[in-house]
Formats: structure tokens, sequence, C-alpha cells
């Protein structure tokens, strides 16, 4: 069964205030003074090898990206979307930025300014700030700067690096998984970004460990005219337990900027991933003017039986947002979960969603989508719930809600649905509101101001996402949220 | 405290109220009664502040000031209270959280210091307690899936904890059985204090047996048309609104 339904938001209707121009500041726009070595802009196979011995990676690293790049040459960009792209001339990026300075052998010998900049973003990395419970591996541009608490993770056998310190020091295990979940063909971005990969994590979590604290991978696109091309890969082997959280942010730049990654999970049996992002990258200003491109392929392997993986995602920011954070059911019993907030404010368009692809039988999916337009911005939810042949005893839940906040915003939902197992139990509940004239007027009645309002009955539209992510980040995306807001009412 | 001399307010185009005027002391509880479409419930909004309607003419006084320069939440600050007649269900916001916000609010407006979750607990348990309302209604997310007694009882709690100067209570008797009238009833009659005024919007006398007013007023087609005291309301009750027409007619000619 295919079914589509789209609900523009109905011109009519109060809510004065709501006309109002929409404004908001983003305060993680600033931009870092310091020597970049940039690759000159521009894609070809040269490009690709000079990306590649820049990072010393292995001749089987670099034939990996020259087959990737072959076969992108091969394909067109996607234009099924609902998405309004302008065209993106790929000459014109930059593959590969990074600080002049950074080869520091550990986090004591980090330029300074790199470290002030992720103080700043709220991300300490010295030794004397770092978050309680928390590694984080910092990435600026196309590299990582660097990894806290390295040594007391690898005491508890957990591998967390960077991706090119993986092609380094683990290149049997990079080898082993690398694109096995997202093959190098999969889609044109995912291509792409096989390509011309630059950093991101590496994880590795052995076979009945419990990575005993938070891991956390902060992404910053600093250099003006660059791409950034990051590549994650995450495995859990049988019974192992990891919670990882991404951040994202990028200066406040009036041309848009391409941010392309590929996230792939691994879960073998009894294994469990926790996967929570909350993207705020720069969404442009309120014309619609600057912005980062966030075309990104995650997706998960429930590769072993009764493993499970879990994405949680907070997407604010970006310009145009196109990202489907996926779960291919395999190992029977196996259970694959998304928890998403969107929201989209000014000119901002999203189109976001999951696939839950059931293989094994008795395997088990759950959705809670919530898409919160405002502004002018577009907001789209697009899901696949498959079912295949062998996936007896099958089970989905989607839950996909919309919140309209004023009248020139629009929400849309796409929920794809493909059985073939005449057993699996399919459920899809959907629904649409608007913060009503009365729900405001209630809660001023009773003394909370209009903003305070608003972010409240948005906060309480949430809540069953907020409450999957780790404590600390629920805090911050609720504030984000709040942010992200302001002005978006009188 | 409440002074509102020959109102006049229009919405959408209509005029509702056509030349209101009302007195009501502090310590006092008055009584508004009137069939349907008399301007009832428009006089509730226009005092909370309601955006969409258009006051053509008269004033508002409350404590000396101005009532409709101001926007809703700094009413609500000052000390105004409407009990919704339909109370709006927000999902997902809990009930606590909504009150708390709420309080701190407006003490924060009125420079007050804030009252922190254990105090707030103390005062919540306290307020329950007298109004017999069960703790699960705490838990659960603003007005959703109450029943029409519980919005009602929810509201009156609302008003306990956040004790007004001036409480405007909007036909809350309404689909209300007897117990849960009685108990709204007395939520109300705990509040009353020499500093305190009530204005109790109802259809029915029933509700004025439970909460005896100072004053009765009979409101039609927009205006004060009859005054008096509780007795008033047993008339009525008697008579019919009718009554009170052909009375005005009657004095008319």
């Amino acid at each position: 069964m295919n079914s589509t339904d789209t609900l523009e938001v109905p011109a009519s209707t109060g809510m004065a205030a709501v006309d109002e121009a929409v404004r908001k500041s983003y305060e993680h726009g600033f931009v870092t003074e310091i020597e970049t070595e940039v690759v000159p802009p521009g894609l070809s196979e040269d490009v690709i090898r000079l990306i590649s011995a820049k990072k010393d990676e292995p001749e089987w690293m670099t034939q990996w990206r020259l087959k990737a790049y072959r076969h992108w040459l091969t394909m067109s960009q996607p234009d099924w979307a609902k998405l309004t792209i302008a065209p993106i001339d790929f000459q014109a990026i930059s593959y590969f930025a990074a600080p002049k300075k950074n080869q520091p052998k550990s986090l004591d010998e980090v330029d300074p300014k790199l470290l002030e900049t992720f103080d700043r973003l709220g991300v300490p990395l010295h030794e004397r700030a770092r978050l309680a419970g928390v590694a984080v591996d910092a990435v600026f541009d196309s590299v990582s700067v660097g990894t806290t608490f390295k040594k007391e993770l690898a005491d508890a056998g957990v591998i967390f690096c960077s991706f090119s310190e993986a092609v380094r020091e683990h290149p049997e295990l990079v080898r082993q998984y690398l694109g096995s979940v997202v093959p190098v063909g999969d889609n044109y971005f995912a291509a792409l970004n096989s390509a011309v990969f630059s950093d991101g994590s590496f994880v590795f979590v052995p076979r009945g460990v419990r990575c005993p604290m938070e891991l956390s991978t902060y992404f910053r696109i600093n250099a003006r005219d660059t791409g950034q091309f990051e590549r994650t890969l995450i495995i859990v082997e049988d019974g192992a337990y990891v919670s990882y959280l991404e951040g994202c942010t990028a200066p406040m730049r009036d041309e848009n900027q391409l941010h392309a990654a590929v996230v792939e999970l691994v879960a073998l049996a009894d294994g469990q991933i926790k996967y929570s992002t909350v993207q705020n990258w720069y969404p442009g200003d309120e014309n619609g003017v600057g912005g980062i491109y966030n075309f990104v392929t995650k997706r998960g392997d429930c590769r072993g039986a009764r493993s499970k993986i879990s994405w949680t995602q907070v997407e604010t920011g970006s310009a145009i947002t196109w990202k489907y954070p996926s779960c291919v059911l395999r190992g029977e019993d196996a259970v694959g979960e998304f928890y998403s907030v969107a929201l989209t404010n000014h000119r901002q368009q999203a189109d976001t969603g999951t696939k839950m692809i059931h293989l094994g039988p008795r395997t088990k999916s759950k959705i809670i989508s919530k898409g919160i337009s405002a502004g002018r911005g577009q907001n789209t939810y697009r899901g696949l719930v498959k079912v295949e042949k062998h996936a007896d005893g099958a089970r989905n839940y989607t839950q996909c809600d919309s919140l309209l906040i004023g009248k020139r915003c629009g929400a849309h939902t796409f929920p794809y649905i493909e059985v073939k197992h005449p057993g699996a139990i399919v459920e899809h509940e959907a629904t649409t509101s608007k913060i009503s004239d009365d729900q405001l007027y209630y809660c001023r009645s009773r003394g909370i101001s209009e903003e305070d309002a608003v972010s409240m009955i948005v906060d309480g539209f949430c809540k069953q996402v907020f409450k999957e992510l780790p404590m600390e980040f629920a805090v911050e995306a609720k504030k984000l949220l709040e942010v992200c807001l302001e002005g978006a009412i009188g | 405290m409440l002074e509102i001399t020959d109102l006049h307010a229009r919405v959408a185009g209509k005029t509702i109220l056509k030349g209101l005027t009302l007195t009501v002391n502090a310590g006092e509880v008055h009584a508004i009664m009137g069939p349907n479409g008399s301007g009832k419930s428009t006089l509730g909004h226009v005092l909370a502040g309601r955006e969409g309607y258009e006051i053509t003419a008269g004033s508002v006084r409350y404590l000396g000031e101005d009532l409709l320069a101001l926007p809703p939440e700094e009413r609500a600050a000052k000390g105004v209270f409407l009990a919704f007649q339909y109370p709006v269900e927000i999902p997902g916001v809990n009930n606590t959280y909504f009150l708390k916000a709420a309080l701190n609010a407006q003490r924060r407006f009125r420079g007050e210091p804030e009252v922190d979750s254990m105090q707030f607990l103390k005062l919540t348990r306290e307020k329950l307690k007298v109004l017999s309302i069960s703790e699960d209604l705490l838990h659960r997310a603003v007005n959703e899936g109450f029943s029409g007694g519980e919005k009602k009882r929810n509201e009156i709690f609302q008003m306990a904890m956040l004790e007004p100067r001036l409480g405007i209570l909007d036909e809350t008797d309404s689909g209300l059985d007897i117990d849960a009238l009685k108990l709204v009833a007395d939520g109300v009659n705990r509040l009353r204090s020499p500093e305190r005024g009530f204005l109790v919007i109802t259809h029915y006398q029933r509700l004025l047996d439970y909460i005896v007013p100072d004053r009765v007023h009979v409101l039609a087609d927009g205006r004060i048309v009859e005054s008096g005291g509780h007795g008033l309301a047993l008339q009525l009750e008697e008579h019919g609104y009718a009554w009170v027409r052909e009375r005005r007619i009657g004095g008319a000619a």
C-alpha cells in the first residue's frame, strides 16, 4: 500500500501576531581565524588521490575512493524529495580543508585557537573542563582535532578515534565493515561521500562490553566554500552497547555549503546502539540566503539476533535537510527505533524520515516523528516500512505528528508501506495540529507570556522524542528549539 | 476593585455588549445571570483580555488602573483570573509544570521570589486536599482527556493555586452533576475573603444555592437590566428570563 497525504496550511484563521517578521539569532555563527590549508575547488581523480595522500592512506583506501568516484560520475542527483534545491556546482566546492598547524600528537599540542573554538561551542576538550562522562571527538572542517578520554576507553577495550586514525591503526576492522551497510553506489550523495570523505569518527565496542561513557562527535564547518564529507562507522559486537551523540554547527555565510555525510552502524547479536543527533548547522537567514545543505545517508544494520539500533534526531538547522536514518532488521527479534524532531523556520526545508526494513522474523520497529513548521518553513516526513516475506511476526508502529506555527508554512507526510508477509502488523497514526489562538490565550490568561507559551506547547509536542535523548542533551535540545523559534510569533 | 462603565464591545462586526455598567467591591460576590446570547461569556473574555474583541465605548477600571490597556498575562499577574467555560487542552504539557510556570511568571512580574519545586509541591498538596481533587490530575497533560467535570475542577484548582484578587467564573457549573457542583462551590467559598472579589457568571440559579452572592444582576441584550439580592435569582428561577423581558417592556411603556 502506498498512501500520501499532504496538508497545506489554510490561509485563514487568526493569530495576527504570527504574521510579523520572524527573526532569530544563530549563536554559533562566528568564524575562527586560523590558517587553513584548502585544496583548490574542483573534483577529479587527482583531487581524490590528493586527499587520500594528505591523509596518508593505504592504496586499498585510495582505490575504494576512486571506485566510488567512478560510480558517482554515472549517477545523477535525486529529485524525488519535496525540496527546492538550487543547482550545485560540484566543481566550485573545495573537498578538503584543514587547519595548517594541526599535526598534534595529543590534545596538549592542539592549536589554542581550536580549543577556544570548541570551548565557545560548549564542547571543552582540555582536561579540566571536559564534560563529565562524555568522550568527545572534535572534527574541524576536514580533520579531527582530538579525542578525549581515549585512555579510559581503551582500558575498557573500546576504540574511539577519528576515522583517519582508524584507517591507519585498525585497517582490518575498517576494511571489514566500511561500505557494508551503505554500499559505495547506494545513492548519489553517499557515492560522493565515499569518494571524497574527509574525517569522522570510528567506534568499535568489542563483545560483551558496555561502553562506560557516552561518546560524542562534534562537527564544525569553518572554512569558506568547502564541503564537509564526514564518515562515521560504529560497530558493536555481540552483547555490546554504546550510546553515541553528534552535534553540528557552522558559521553564518551567504553562500550555501554542502555537508554530505555517511554514517554506518553495525550491531551484532544482542548488541545495542543508541545514536543521537542534535543538528544545528547554519540554517541561512530569514530570506533563505546561505545555510548548509545537509544531505546525509545514515543506516544501521541489525545484523545479529536481538540486536537493537535506535536513532534519535533533533534537526533544527540547515537550509535544506535530506536525511533518512534507517534500520535494516536482519537478525531475528531485532529492534529498530526512530525518534525525530525536525523544525523548519524561515525558508528552511526538510525532507526527512526513516526506513525500517524488516527481513528477520519477529523484528520490531517504532517510528515517532514530530515535525514543526514555522515562518515559511516546509517540513516533510517521508518514511518507508517494508516487511519482506521471511519476516514472520514483524511489527511496526508509526506515529507521525505535525505542528504548524503561523499560516505560511507547510507540513507534508509521505508514508510508504510495503508488506510482503501476511502476518505482519503495521500501524500508522498521523496528526496535524496548529498552535491555536485559544491555547495561547489560555496560557496568557494564566500569566504565561506568548513566547513562553509557544515553547511550552512545542516542548510538550516533542516530549516523546526528548525523553529518548541522553539527559544533558535533552536540556540542550529544548533550549535549542526555544532559540530557533524566537520571534516565530509576534 | 472593578468598575465597568458603559462598556460597548463588538466581535466579528457584531455588537454584543451595549452599555454595561457594573461595580464589584473587594469582598463581594456578584452573580451575572442571563439567557443564552446575552453577552455573559463575552464579558468574561473582555475582562481576561482575549483578542478579537473591539471595545467601541466605555471603560473598565481595575484597582485604579485601565484594565483594557493591559495584555492578558499582565492582567493575570495583577490578580484577574477567568475560570474558562471550555478549558483548552495542551497535549504533552504536564499540568503541574504548567501551573508552576504560571505561578512563577506571575510572581516574577510582581517582583516576588519564585517558588521552588519543594514549596510548590507542598502548596499543591494542601490545595488538592481541601478541594478533594485526586493527585492523579497533576500528572496528566493540561486538560487532555479530562472529563467535563475534571476540567471544571482543574480550573478551580488553578484558581486556588494562583490566589487571584478577582475571580471570574464563566458558567463553571454547566454540565456538572450535583456532587461536582458542590465541590466547585466549596472551592470558591474557601477563597472568599475581604480582599477578594468574584464575578460568577451562570445560567442557572442552582449554583447560587451553594455560592450565595451579595448581588445578582440580570444581563440581557448586552446590558444589565435588573439588579438585586439573592432573591432576584430565585425569582428568575421561578418565572424564567421571559419574566425579565416582560418587566422591561412594561417599564419602558
